[in-house]
């Protein structure tokens, strides 16, 4: 019976198998034959690559020898992405993303830290839309605590498109992240002009610390005469202090009709403050979101 | 050649290349001693004769610009070296606003030496990531030129390690070429440096970009492409670059793409530039504006095309010049395409060009429409 880590291990190379093995599927059905054969060899190559020299070349050809379309998958498709990691959400990548995931995944040699280390380095020095489609592929990646010091680093990039690879629609920050690193991001995206409902896990992920840091956001956004995203209010009702409630109380009463659906959304799942709140206006705001089901993607 | 009524040349190409060409297996003369006119000196002599037929269209051409009175449309503008690093951002506004569509900036001395590899790969890693970025938020699209400059070429434990570093960046998304390659002080370190990487260009089917030195300017190009035609290397797909009056006949009877930096006072003035165009015709001549560090002007490209206008350059002579050719040399390895700024793929449109992280605190952020065309770009 193998122990713990084997079986650990056993797992995260089944996800990287299988995404390759995806991956290959994808390409053969979207690319032309061309772009089927670089594709295979160039798998090939990586993985018997005595240096990193095969890697870093195909890495940058992907776009040049496949393009760069949206991959487009059907509803099965991504289910299947989905049954073999949970939380993998390829719904907005690119084929040249795709293939560039699968390249880095086709480098690991069995060794996890060997591969941290080469995952690491080609970040570091990754043109844009590399470290984009690299950083998209943390949740695919084996022993996913060894590569956190990157995706650190990715939420920390003034490069917005690199922000978001990490942020929206992966799993990897709802799992990997200690609670000041996920507040971080989450205060970020409003810094960066991001959004925050593409976030996975930002409901049970909410915390008192991270309440206060939106509060205080709001509330230096008020100072300079700037809006205040709507969005705001999802992460702070779960766990608002008096000074949280008092902030809400002033949005609703500043806010438009946006804003003031987005506190009776937030509401939902924080009725305490609803008792500083009118409640009636709430109770009908709530009813039309229900109607009308509108959730956070459309009210930002 | 005629003896009619009519200007005997239009904007003629009187490289030998084009010349060898034309005269085919036939064979001319010299009038005066006989000998034979091999293509080269066809091109010398046609060359002197379009020039003195340019001095008396320019007066004319001068008069209609006058008369007409029209606004310019100088068109879409690709400025093919720019050190973007060392810009602001009022820079990238003002480019886009001219008409500039895209940049190349090309790797390139930072004004004093690196001391460690590692600064070299971050350098790299900077011009093909953050500045990448950083340009599309203005609707600029920005590529590079990856390579060891023969300054930094003399410190040859260094020059060495980082040759070895190039790899990994040159089969990389936005790279059009390897440079600025070339000569300073043209030691023999310098020499190894540009040998190793005109067999790297070669393996990676890049282009290249030769910066040519500021001092013994005439020798020293003459020797790079030496080097390069010993190396074998292919003219067509290698551009000179920091050209002027003195370098620009055998560059172009060579094959080579001849660039001029328009830079204040040390390399190319637009004046020069607009009668250079007028002398030799627009065929594989590009204008760029090296801009940098030093006192320099990032629209140099567009204020030079309104000259070139303004002295009686054609329209199509101008697109030339300040886009065309450069997208032809550079969009070799397919790494840059019309389509980037024209009709950018949607995964591009939603990530590096879309949204703004650039303006912060509060602005506007400038938005571009998703396509656009190139003909409401112009220049006041």
């Amino acid at each position: 019976m193998p122990d713990a880590a084997n079986s650990d291990e056993d797992l995260g190379t089944a996800v990287l198998d299988g995404f390759i093995q995806l991956a290959g599927e994808w390409v053969s059905q979207k690319a032309d034959d061309r772009g089927v054969a670089w594709f295979r060899g160039a798998i090939r190559d990586v993985a018997h690559a005595a240096n990193e020299r095969p890697l870093s070349v195909a890495i940058g050809l992907a776009p040049r020898r496949l393009g760069k379309a949206d991959l487009s998958l059907s509803k099965t498709d991504l289910t299947r992405a989905e049954a073999l990691r949970p939380g993998l959400d390829l719904s907005d990548w690119s084929i040249d993303q795709l293939v560039r995931v699968a390249l880095m995944a086709a480098s690991h040699a069995g060794d996890d830290a060997a591969f941290a280390a080469r995952f690491d380095s080609f970040c570091a020095t990754a043109e844009i839309n590399e470290l984009v489609a690299l950083c998209r592929g943390l949740p695919v990646y084996p022993n996913a605590a060894l590569i956190e010091p990157r995706a650190r680093e990715a939420v920390r990039s003034g490069m917005k498109p690199v922000f978001e690879a990490v942020a929206h629609r992966n799993p990897y920050p709802r799992e990997m992240f200690a609670e000041d690193a996920w507040n971080q991001m989450v205060v970020k995206a409003f810094f960066m002009g991001s959004t925050l409902w593409p976030i996975q896990g930002l409901d049970d992920r909410a915390n008192p610390r991270l309440a206060r840091m939106l509060v205080g956001l709001a509330q230096e956004r008020w100072a300079a005469e700037r809006a205040v995203s709507a969005e705001v209010w999802r992460c702070v009702a779960p766990h608002a202090d008096n000074e949280g409630i008092a902030a809400m109380v002033r949005g609703w009463n500043e806010g438009g009709d946006k804003e003031r659906l987005a506190i009776a959304l937030a509401l939902r799942s924080a009725p305490q403050i609803r008792a500083s709140l009118p409640a009636e206006e709430i109770a009908s705001l709530q009813a039309r979101l229900a109607s009308e089901k509108m959730n956070w993607r459309d009210l930002t | 050649m005629t003896a009619t009524g009519s200007p005997p040349f239009g904007t003629f190409a009187c490289d030998s290349g084009s010349l060898e060409q034309l005269l085919g297996g036939s064979t001319l003369s010299c009038p005066c001693c006989n000998g034979r006119l091999t293509s080269e000196k066809l091109a010398r002599l046609l060359g002197d004769v379009q020039r003195l037929a340019e001095r008396g269209r320019v007066t004319d051409a001068n008069r209609d610009a006058q008369l007409s009175g029209t606004p310019l449309h100088a068109g879409m503008i690709i400025d093919p070296h720019a050190h973007m690093i060392s810009r602001t951002t009022d820079d990238y506004e003002a480019m886009a606003k001219a008409g500039v569509v895209a940049v190349i900036e090309p790797a390139f001395w930072l004004g004093q030496p690196r001391t460690t590899v590692g600064s070299f790969v971050d350098y790299f890693s900077l011009i093909s990531g953050f500045e990448r970025f950083r340009a599309g938020q203005f609707g600029v699209r920005h590529y590079c030129t990856i390579g060891l400059n023969p300054k930094e070429a003399n410190n040859e434990a260094l020059a060495d390690a980082v040759i070895d570093a190039l790899p990994r960046f040159l089969a990389r998304e936005g790279v059009v070429a390897m440079g600025e390659l070339g000569y300073d002080e043209q030691t023999a370190a310098e020499d190894k440096a540009l040998r190793a990487q005109i067999e790297l260009a070669k393996e990676f089917e890049l282009p290249i970009m030769i910066h040519t030195p500021h001092r013994d300017k005439r020798p020293g190009t003459l020797r790079t492409m030496d080097v390069l035609k010993e190396h074998g290397f292919d003219p067509t797909r290698c551009v000179i670059d920091h050209n002027n009056e003195e370098t620009i006949r055998e560059v172009r009877d060579r094959g080579y793409w001849c660039a001029f930096s328009i830079y204040p006072n040390t390399k190319m003035g637009s004046e020069r530039m607009a009668a250079i165009v007028k002398s030799y015709g627009p065929e594989r001549l590009i204008v760029d504006s090296a801009c940098d560090w030093g006192v320099s002007d990032p629209l140099a490209v567009p204020k030079t095309a309104r000259l070139m206008a303004e002295r009686g350059v054609g329209a199509p002579a101008i697109r030339q010049v300040v886009y065309e050719n450069a997208l032809a040399v550079y969009g070799l390895n397919t790494e840059m395409k019309e389509d980037h700024w024209l009709a950018p793929s949607a995964i591009d449109q939603r990530t590096l060009y879309e949204g703004n992280s650039v303006l912060r605190g509060g602005q506007t952020p400038r938005i571009e429409a998703a396509a656009r065309s190139g003909d409401k770009l112009e220049i006041n």
